[in-house]
């Protein structure tokens, strides 16, 4: 497979396998247009369509105005002209340790990150070694004939199912941020899974660690035949520091008929990054999708992962918790698109507000004329640590169909002096009690995640009520 | 002379303008019980919670003496730690935190810098001090409070205090609102807790609980005031005749 070789090429060829087209001089620079484009496309060797969708794409991200669905000012300041918008692995290697923040290296200190993660998730590394882990996985994968590789491999080795599916759930069209995506597109994750495999582990991209791996543009496809399972866990609750101001991933999934995918999230972009993402589900008849969206890092974060119901017996789920505390602003929520009679979709949304953080929901119910006999429940609570910090909800419905079931109950809540009272009490200082009452409010969402990241984000909430977390 | 746990002297408590405890002396002997009983709004659970240190009542006049030093300016939590607890009236809800893991936490607290509590001792000592309060091991998976009947709050309330182990316990009127069954298992975990080593602060509204519980001393609040003292027989007094009459006799005065 393309990523042994890749991991086997980079051990004594620093550049990987993307060198054989190092003769063309590429030169990172800032700003965007279609030679930029043209350049990407040529490093990475690509197929005609693939270029040409990047520069069509390209057209609509510079005619298409900022998305009317939420209007945010800090939105309307980023200035698009100040980017890089593709960097080689070379050009990010340039970094050293010392470039590091020092906030940052203090929390991966407290978090007890491994050295080698350390310098992978402060940019300094490309490449995060964990050959062992991931070769055991690699085999059991490919004995059920299961694809996972970055979007980039993904393309090159099986092109007729990337063309088949890539950009079919999110056009280019569909907002000006996907329309960048799919022009500068790099890095994200290809998998397939075969009808009827389940696959039992839930794939992190932590396993196949490159720079592309935790870039700006990522690209995920996610293709689930019919029957199969499977997990994909992104991201990690460890600060990820990145020079980069704009992230914004494009991501898609396909359930097939009975088909059940599952997709955990958990990002803590440095506090400086504009988290700017497009996720979006297909469900067919019976299939079951759930994104677990965790999002905690971001100066601003607006992310609404989408739940097609195209076919009868289709479930969506969105569970997801927000943290924002000074100068972060969390707007997430989700959209559940109704298309088809007897769908159901559950969202469940969970914000803390701190240190004059804001948070919002936003959400849209929609059910089409004649999608009788759905069923939609949406519950946001809101917990806010100070009157400075700011929660909103923006829930929206169009409803087309008689016989629906929907239901929508919001709830805004503060730490109480009573209940802070009741735990201190019990010998608990205030910060430890503090974060004790968060992280029961997080439970809900802390359960459905992996141990690891589990004891990982419970610590890490620990150390953003003490306010030493950067 | 008696080894003297709890020491309050002339205390003044405000809320706002308004003056509701207003100077009260008492003291707690090691190993004893002490009822501390009054009409609605006399000051009782005013009192328990600023023991314990609530942030909303301001003392303005007076001290508190826990095991030999003021504790006035500390926080709630090292009053614990110093031996202090308080069963709530209305203890709060901790929604996501379940029993086991709050009481895990507390200990935790308790035993900073120390060797940690193995998960085996701590399970014993859970497990024990559920079954003397007929508490099924599924509750203690349960969130704390929440969703909780009134028995089940108080009930859990008395868990915590056998657990924890404090010097003095403060029960406000954990007798309150309890059938017949219901509140002899609250005074079978208060029997179990009274020791020599232990000392035991009984507020409540009723005498009720004071057939199972033998207090040493009872005391008589009235208005912010301690208006009369004495031993087991004042509570049966009270039973017999109510508030009425020493509320009579103080506006005589």
């Amino acid at each position: 497979m393309a990523l042994e070789e890749k991991q086997l090429v980079d051990k004594d060829y620093k550049y990987g396998f993307r060198d054989q087209t190092d003769s063309y001089s590429f030169k990172s620079r800032k700003g965007i247009d279609h030679d930029i484009v043209e350049q990407i496309s040529q490093m990475k060797n690509e197929p005609q369509w693939m270029r040409e969708f990047r520069h069509r794409s390209l057209d609509i991200f510079l005619s298409k105005p900022m998305p009317a669905w939420a209007k945010n000012e800090v939105l309307e300041a980023i200035d698009f002209d100040d980017i890089y918008y593709y960097m080689r692995a070379s050009d990010r290697e340039g970094k050293t340790w010392e470039d590091v923040p020092e906030d940052i290296k203090r929390t991966f200190d407290r978090l007890g990150i491994p050295e080698a993660e350390r310098k992978f998730l402060g940019g300094v590394t490309a490449q995060y070694d964990s050959e062992v882990v991931y070769h055991s996985i690699r085999k059991d994968l490919e004995a059920k004939g299961v694809l996972f590789s970055d979007m980039d491999a993904g393309l090159r080795e099986h092109e007729d199912i990337v063309r088949k599916y890539f950009a079919t759930v999110i056009p280019p069209a569909d907002n000006k941020f996907s329309a960048l995506n799919s022009a500068v597109w790099s890095g994200g994750s290809f998998i397939w899974v075969p009808p009827g495999v389940s696959v039992d582990i839930p794939l992190q991209a932590y396993f196949r660690i490159n720079s592309e791996n935790m870039g700006q543009f990522e690209r995920t496809l996610i293709i689930a035949e019919p029957g199969s399972f499977v997990h994909y866990i992104e991201g990690c609750t460890a600060p990820t520091y990145s020079s980069n101001s704009l992230h914004s991933a494009v991501v898609e999934l396909i359930a097939m008929e009975g088909a059940h995918i599952r997709y955990t999230t958990i990002q803590n972009w440095y506090k400086t990054v504009y988290n700017l993402v497009t996720k979006r589900a297909m469900a067919y008849k019976n299939a079951h999708v759930e994104w677990v969206d965790g999002n905690i890092g971001s100066k601003l974060t607006m992310k609404y992962p989408s739940v097609y119901l195209m076919g009868e017996g289709a479930r969506g789920e969105v569970l997801s918790i927000a943290y924002a505390s000074e100068g972060q602003h969390q707007d997430a929520g989700a959209k559940m698109i109704h298309a088809a009679p007897n769908t159901t979709s559950i969202i469940t949304s969970k914000s803390v507000s701190k240190n004059g953080g804001r948070t919002s929901y936003r959400g849209l119910i929609k059910v089409y004329e004649g999608c009788d006999g759905v069923k939609s429940n949406v519950r946001c609570d809101a917990l806010l640590m100070d009157p400075q910090s700011r929660s909103d909800t923006y829930p929206t419905m169009e409803v087309d169909a008689k016989d629906v079931r929907i239901e929508h109950e919001a709830t805004v809540s503060k730490v109480g002096e009573e209940q802070l009272f009741y735990v201190m009490s019990r010998g608990l200082t205030e910060v430890e009690a503090t974060t004790m009452i968060v992280n029961g409010f997080f439970e809900p969402f802390v359960k459905e995640l992996p141990m690891e990241y589990a004891v990982e984000l419970n610590r890490l909430i620990a150390l953003e009520m003490e306010g030493s977390v950067g | 002379m008696a080894d003297v746990i709890l020491e309050v002297r002339d205390l003044h408590v405000k809320v706002g303008d308004n003056e509701i405890i207003r100077g009260i002396d008492l003291t707690i002997e090691r190993g004893t019980v002490h009822a501390l009983m009054g009409p609605n709004g006399s000051g009782k659970s005013t009192l328990s919670l600023v023991l314990m240190g609530h942030p909303k009542y301001a003392v303005t006049q007076g001290d508190v003496i826990f095991q030999g030093r003021s504790i006035l300016e500390l926080p709630p939590n090292e009053r614990s730690l110093a031996g202090m607890f308080l069963a709530f009236q209305y203890p709060s809800s901790v929604p996501g935190v379940s029993v086991a893991n709050f009481m895990r936490n507390t200990l935790m607290a308790r035993h900073k810098g120390d060797a940690p509590l193995t998960p085996a001792k701590f399970k014993a000592l859970l497990d024990n001090a559920a079954a003397k309060l007929k508490i099924e091991t599924k509750v203690l998976g349960r969130y704390v409070n929440d969703g909780f009947s009134g028995g089940e709050k108080k009930r859990l309330e008395m868990l915590q205090m056998l657990v924890l182990q404090p010097t003095l316990a403060i029960l406000d009127e954990t007798d309150s609102g309890l059938d017949i069954d219901a509140l002899r298992i609250i005074a079978q975990g208060i029997e179990a807790q009274r020791s020599p080593e232990h000392s035991i602060l009984l507020i409540t509204h009723y005498q009720r609980i004071l057939n199972y519980v033998k207090p040493d001393k009872v005391h008589v609040l009235v208005k912010g005031r301690i208006v009369k003292e004495g031993g087991p027989e004042l509570a049966q007094e009270l039973e017999r005749t109510g508030y009425d009459p020493i509320i009579k006799e103080l506006a005589a005065v």
